[in-house]
């Protein structure tokens, strides 16, 4: 769509089409919501006390919106990108199918709603988290680092850190020293599954002039960090039991989903590459690693949540 | 003298079809149900702060 519609020849794309609500929908960037949304209800479960289920459900929506929010404000400043990458050009905005402008107000209400419901209904302290974690992720990672740095998803991931954080916070009305490790665990694991996919994405970020790091890097030193931030990881996920948190259940399942994770992450390394490190096999191991990053956050948290439960 | 514009040639075409329609009850729905839902919430936690006092 254009401003300008009346001086241009016609196109099938000035066709004025009208965006579905599931394309409001998809603004949110559902796909993201399912780990934010499962990963702040851990936090809200594993925390010490008891929250009525009306409030905890309203403690999860505030985060699920807050999130939502989050991603439409970042459709709309990445809109020039989005468009130029294979992955999101068919992305509402960039597709023509929901105005910019729109988008942005959609966020922003969202935003400013999810907080003030947080507050209200729930706590301050949680509310306040949520209003930090937004403003990190829209000023700090989305407008500041993403398009200046290779280190964007590292500072930027704390934003996605958040969430058991802010579960924790509902109930509690504070943060302890476990909300902070979950959120280290979540912080320390976003790199290397970021970067698994940007390995394969490498293209779309270059095209984009997304200084991903293996777009500024290149592919092996991106593998090596891979590495590094997963032998970071696999320890930090066993210290909720070291710390007598969780039982020996968690220990054990952080332990062998660990194992697993850093025999992904061998796999990416030892990928067949010409010189320059390029995968000779379109990036198989990374594609195998990212996907199971998410299957393992999942099972993780899943894990620390029935142990502290059911023990 | 400025040449005047044949705007039914250039004139960007409104999505007037069934498929618009469609497209625009699917919103009016999903905006109902959401403040609908609004709504339940909204009492729920209302009564449950009040039984707090």
């Amino acid at each position: 769509m254009t401003e300008e519609g009346v001086m241009l020849p016609f196109s099938a794309a000035d066709m004025t089409v009208e965006a579905d609500y599931r394309d409001w929908i998809a603004l949110l960037k559902p796909r993201v919501l399912t780990l934010v949304v499962f990963t702040g209800m851990i936090g809200l479960i594993v925390a010490p006390g008891h929250l009525n289920w009306v409030l905890a459900f309203t403690a999860i929506l505030c985060i699920t919106v807050a999130a939502g929010a989050c991603g439409a404000i970042n459709m709309w400043y990445d809109r020039d990108i989005d468009a130029v990458m294979r992955r999101t050009r068919n992305r509402p905005i960039p597709a023509g199918r929901i105005e910019p402008g729109p988008a942005l107000g959609f966020g922003v209400t969202l935003a400013v709603g999810s907080v003030l419901l947080m507050g209200l209904a729930v706590n301050i302290p949680a509310a306040l988290i949520l209003a930090l974690s937004i403003c990190f992720y829209v000023f700090v990672y989305t407008v500041w680092l993403k398009r200046r740095t290779p280190q964007n998803i590292v500072i930027g991931g704390a934003a996605g850190a958040f969430p058991p954080v802010i579960g924790w916070a509902a109930v509690t009305g504070s943060v302890d020293l476990i909300p902070l490790v979950l959120f280290g665990i979540v912080f320390i694991w976003t790199p290397p599954h970021f970067w698994s996919l940007a390995l394969w994405a490498n293209d779309d970020y270059r095209r984009a002039g997304v200084p991903m790091l293996p777009v500024v890097a290149g592919a092996r030193e991106t593998r090596r960090q891979i590495l590094l931030y997963s032998l970071l990881l696999v320890p930090l996920t066993l210290v909720p039991f070291g710390m007598g948190f969780s039982g020996t259940p968690y220990g054990i399942a952080a332990g062998i989903l660990g194992a697993v994770f850093l025999q992904r992450v061998y796999g990416v390394m030892t990928d067949r590459q010409d010189e320059a490190g390029v995968s000779l096999t379109g990036d198989l191991p990374a594609k195998r690693a990212f996907k199971y990053s998410v299957l393992y956050l999942f099972l993780l948290f899943g894990a620390l949540a029935v142990d502290r439960v059911v023990w | 003298m400025a040449q005047e514009r044949d705007t039914s040639v250039l004139a960007p075409v409104p999505d007037r079809s069934a498929d618009a329609a469609r497209r625009r009850r699917g919103r009016s729905w999903a905006i109902l149900i959401v403040l609908f839902g609004l709504c339940l919430l909204f009492y729920a936690i209302t009564i449950v702060k009040m039984a707090h006092f």
